[in-house]
């Protein structure tokens, strides 16, 4: 009844259309106004679903084992990082390898930050997580910013290769700098994950640590995602998708480069430098050595196999590569040669480092969407059902 | 022709490529709403002269003033933002996006809204991006282009991407539109098509046009007045019934000695 008496209260033909939506009765595809339109959940099927799916997502959380929680949780942290990667990868074109460098300072600001404060290590106490994980980010992000005048001089491999030399540099000083990360084979205590006051990272009277990690990783993940899709869908997504598609004529008009380049590169190492923060807070333990050039091939592989410049796509490839890893570890077990141990060859880490390759291979060849182009396969396929085309 | 407020100025430039005088000495005028043919043999400058309009060549000499501001002084994203646009000769597109998305980069510098305010998308941001949807509408009706609203630019057929890359340029609201070759490969009834889209942005719209272009037949039926170059070389500037009567056109066109 509202909505009749609003829609007749409103001009029945505004010269330009607003939010107000004069809604059908019986024809829910209609649609009345641009907003309705420019929707990010524009259909009645998509917004249940995704309803259904967010709800199945907090159910998960009483309905699993903890160990389960504890994978999923870090599949979600993963996927904060590949949606990071996706925005300067995949929307505005910049291929880096560096990923796994802002990820670390993530990690490091939040450790840092929220650590004892007279520990052996650098520590500043501070253990309210919207403290740290916003500071995390917002270093993550400057380090970006620096970098980024590289991406306004070089392009394509030329940037992958200066990008990939930033994950070596940041190796070598995170082994180094023992004060802050402990050192290789040592490592230091993780960011404290307290929300106004309340540890998360211990079991208490709301649940065991791995249900209230759990809860705080999936709403994060919904919160960055909803936000990259607001970016992707506003003018700067929009620049971001003119560099990557054609540089010369997004200047001629009126796309200044390298403030998008500058920008995207400073977004992408926000997201990289959250998820950093909040990785190793679900372990409780940080090691230098894991900033390393596979963590960056992780990421890519989790936006080429998800599907490049699309926010969906990053949350499922980060969802495959985290939940390949259980069953890769299984595989000494299964598979006589293949050794749990890393001095021996072939090992389970090697394993997987040729197991990503390899999707990265297929998924390029066969589906170049990767999984997201999957699902409109099949969403087309059940679209036309019982017709083949 | 009297021009009693000259919208750009084209003044004695000078450009060369390492000894290849690109445009040699090349001046004029463009008033308001009128439109300017620019034609002459392949190599002749013209694209030269709309790339120094939108700053992506620099001239070693002379003055560009447009809207009396030196131009020469902008980089290519400030020229756009001041309202000159300009097609491409090969069509310049974004090709992964949609056409609307196409249109609403053109866009881009009419938004304020900030990076916070996009990722909320609310308030401001919310408000300007459907007030850009509808102004952009205006252009998808203008140019007809409502069968292919949703399609990604790539998966078009050519003439309809050449009429995509105009209402790019339009959707920028512009005050000069520079038009480099837009009916270059396109059969007949395209070619109809986008001669009735020119004529109506200079009639209807009101925007002034530079138009390059081979297609003699439409030159000297749309445009008010025809400068014809020959090797970067200015070699006559008139209306269309002068210049195709001037002796020096008919020899850099048919290679005769009039």
């Amino acid at each position: 009844m509202t909505e009749t008496t609003r829609s007749a209260a409103a001009p029945a033909a505004p010269d330009i259309p607003t939010g107000r939506s004069h809604r059908v009765r019986g024809r829910p595809l209609l649609y009345t106004s641009y907003a309705q339109d420019m929707a990010l959940l524009d259909t009645r099927a998509k917004r249940v679903w995704t309803g259904l799916l967010v709800v199945l997502a907090f159910a998960l959380t009483v309905l699993l084992q903890d160990r389960s929680l504890e994978v999923l949780a870090t599949a979600y942290v993963m996927a904060i990082g590949a949606i990071g990667l996706n925005i300067v990868t995949g929307y505005a074109g910049q291929v880096s390898l560096g990923h796994a460098f802002f990820v670390a300072i993530g990690a490091y600001t939040a450790a840092a930050l929220s650590g004892p404060v007279d520990g052996q290590r650098l520590g500043y106490g501070i253990a309210e997580i919207w403290i740290w994980l916003p500071a995390a980010g917002l270093v993550a992000a400057a380090a970006g910013v620096l970098v980024a005048p590289l991406a306004t001089r070089l392009r394509g491999l030329y940037l992958a290769i200066v990008t990939l030399g930033l994950v070596f540099l940041g190796e070598h000083i995170f082994k180094e700098w023992q004060e802050l990360t402990g050192g290789p084979g040592v490592g230091r205590e993780a960011a404290v994950p307290q929300l106004f006051g309340v540890r998360l990272d211990q079991d208490g009277p709301l649940g065991t640590k791995e249900q209230l990690l759990y809860t705080l990783m999936l709403a994060l993940l919904i919160v960055f995602a909803v936000a990259a899709r607001n970016l992707a869908r506003s003018r700067i997504g929009r620049a971001f998708a003119a560099v990557r598609d054609r540089d010369i004529a997004a200047e001629v008009i009126g796309v200044p480069l390298t403030r998008y380049k500058v920008l995207a590169f400073g977004i992408s190492s926000f997201y990289a430098g959250c998820a950093g923060g909040l990785l190793y807070t679900i372990s409780g333990y940080v090691e230098p050595g894991s900033f390393s050039l596979l963590m960056s091939v992780q990421f890519i592989a989790m936006v080429l196999i998800g599907g490049v410049a699309t926010v969906s796509g990053s949350i499922a490839g980060a969802l495959f590569i985290t939940l390949l890893q259980p069953l890769t570890r299984s595989l000494p077990s299964l598979v006589p040669f293949v050794s749990g141990d890393t001095t021996q060859t072939p090992n389970v880490f090697q394993v997987e480092t040729v197991l990503y390759g390899l999707l990265i291979v297929l998924f390029l060849i066969f589906e170049p969407r990767g999984l997201f182009g999957l699902w409109i396969r099949i969403r087309n396929y059940w679209k036309s059902w019982p017709f083949s085309y | 022709m009297a021009l009693m407020t000259a919208l750009l100025t084209f003044e004695d430039v000078h450009l060369s490529f390492a000894g290849v005088k690109a445009v040699d000495g090349v001046s004029f005028q463009v008033g308001q709403a009128e439109l300017l043919a620019i034609i002459g043999p392949n190599g002749a400058g013209k694209t030269s002269i709309f790339n120094v309009l939108s700053g992506v060549y620099r001239p070693q000499s002379g003055r560009v003033t447009f809207l009396g501001e030196d131009l020469l002084l902008k980089r290519p994203h400030e020229i756009a933002a001041m309202g000159l646009a300009r097609t491409f000769q090969n069509v310049e597109l974004f090709h992964n996006l949609t056409v609307l998305d196409n249109l609403m980069l053109g866009r881009h510098h009419h938004f304020g809204y900030g990076a916070f305010a996009a990722v909320l998308w609310y308030g401001r941001a919310r408000r300007a991006e459907l007030a850009a949807r509808a102004k952009v509408e205006d252009i998808i009706d203008f140019l007809e282009l409502e069968a292919w609203r949703r399609h990604p630019v790539r998966l078009l057929p050519y003439g309809i991407q050449k009429r995509v890359e105009l209402g790019r340029a339009l959707a920028m609201e512009p005050r000069l539109l520079l038009l480099d070759e837009p009916v270059a490969g396109m059969n007949l009834e395209e070619t109809e098509d986008m001669a009735r889209f020119v004529l109506d942005i200079r009639d209807e719209l009101g925007i002034p046009v530079v138009l390059v272009e081979h297609d003699m037949g439409l030159v000297m039926d749309l445009a008010d007045r025809v400068l014809v170059l020959d090797f970067g070389r200015p070699v006559a500037l008139g209306s269309p019934a002068e210049v195709q009567q001037d002796p020096k056109v008919i020899e850099a066109y048919l290679g005769g000695t009039a």
